[in-house]
């Protein structure tokens, strides 16, 4: 299991998407290649974009189908971030 | 290029003052005022300013502006930006809680530090602060990412204490959203392109659902939908064409932004690029999670039925 926490990259406000695509291709990805669990931590963040979330996790979805979420936890969440991360969740399944 | 600034331009009532821009002759600009008074919304100073600063500043004339509250400009930093002199002697007030000066925002990182040094400037609590420094964030970013502009995005804002209200604009002086959006998409006018770059789902970097893996066709759709549900102003002005959404009555969210009350035309002097206004009310503050399963909803059915409708379809006879 591989537990990221975002904040120390992207302060409270997780916003900037090349930080998100850097995390995603360089923690994220190489961790499920691996078949290891993934635990993306939100502490310490108070709100996100849907953009940043797009660019964290859509991706994984093309990659390793829906059933990425069988290996993806999102920890720490406020009711926000929740709302925009199954915003994305919902979309990146309706669109097969 | 010519410019009048009006004794009144906020986004209820822009479209005289976007009808006067000439564009003609863009080497040089002549900016002219409302003798008696000035009162403008920040994406007008955001749009004098992208005109102005590709001019040479000796190609620049700005006549004497005698209204009182000429000094917003100045305090604005429009003057400052243009590096011309306006003559005016003022004294620098705090900016805190007011306004935001014009910015140039290049690059992520520089976006990136700018929300985080304007939000304290505004001294908001922390359901204020969340509207707007996502609207901010998703509208520069559109520029930085789509629009190929050399300036990058210029940004103002201002806090209206008496409607308790921020008021932000954000304008480039790119490609603007029809080459955007064809890259993908079919629009035959400015207009349908805004309309395409408003439904949740568009982008120009895909025709596929779900966009790519940077982005999803949703940015202004969430920002179009911040305002309507807050009850504001918002506009989008790119190319010949500007849509502006009305106060409405009613919350309801709308993938079309046709559906929404709104106005719109595409008869406006053609600006290359684009310019976003946006009001937010901080009385009215909808609270964001609620809005965002609002989003959700329409979201998700608005990519089913679209998906529904490229169904391959039987033939009878």
């Amino acid at each position: 299991m591989i537990h990221i926490k975002l904040a120390p990259k992207t302060g409270s406000f997780a916003e900037n998407k090349d930080i998100a695509r850097d995390i995603r291709l360089h923690e994220i990805i190489p961790a499920l290649e691996k078949e290891r669990e993934v635990i993306i931590d939100f502490e310490h963040i108070d709100a996100a974009t849907q953009s940043f979330i797009h660019a964290l996790i859509s991706d994984l979805f093309r990659k390793f189908g829906d059933e990425v979420l069988d290996q993806v936890s999102f920890k720490s969440c406020n009711e926000t971030i929740q709302k925009i991360i199954m915003i994305v969740i919902d979309y990146m399944q309706e669109r097969t | 290029m010519k410019i009048h600034i009006p004794n009144s331009a906020f986004i209820g009532n822009i479209d005289p003052f976007l009808r006067g821009i000439i564009m003609s002759e863009p080497e040089e600009l002549e900016i002219t005022a409302n003798e008696s008074w000035i009162s403008v919304h920040p994406v007008v100073l955001s749009m004098i300013a992208a005109l102005g600063l590709p001019v040479k500043p000796e190609n620049i004339r700005c006549e004497t502006l005698t209204a009182k509250s000429a000094h917003y400009l100045e305090r604005m930093g429009l003057f400052k930006f243009l590096g011309i002199n306006s003559g005016m002697q003022i004294t620098e007030h705090e900016s805190a809680g007011r306004f935001i000066p014009l910015a140039q925002i290049k690059t992520s990182d520089e976006l990136s530090q700018f929300i985080t040094d304007i939000i304290p400037l505004l001294h908001l609590t922390p359901p204020h602060v969340e509207a707007i420094r996502y609207v901010v964030s998703e509208l520069v970013r559109n520029v930085l990412e789509h629009a190929n502009s050399e300036l990058g995005a210029i940004v103002s804002a201002q806090y209206h204490l008496k409607s308790n209200m921020i008021r932000i604009g954000i304008v480039d002086t790119g490609v603007g959203i029809k080459k955007t959006i064809n890259q993908s998409h079919s629009a035959l006018t400015h207009l349908a392109a805004i309309q395409l770059a408003l439904t949740p789902g568009i982008t120009g970097t895909t025709d596929k659902e779900g966009g790519t893996e940077f982005n999803a066709g949703a940015g202004l759709f969430f920002i179009k939908s911040i305002a309507k549900v807050n009850r504001d102003f918002f506009m989008i002005y790119s190319g010949n064409a500007m849509y502006k959404l009305l106060k409405s009555k009613t919350h309801k969210l709308y993938a079309d932004p046709f559906k929404d009350k709104h106005s719109a035309g595409d008869e406006f002097p053609l600006w290359q690029g684009t310019a976003v206004g946006v009001d937010i009310s901080l009385d009215a503050t909808h609270e964001f999670a609620t809005l965002l399963q609002q989003i959700r909803d329409v979201y998700a059915k608005t990519i089913r039925e679209r998906k529904h409708n490229k169904y391959r379809k039987p033939k009878f006879i």
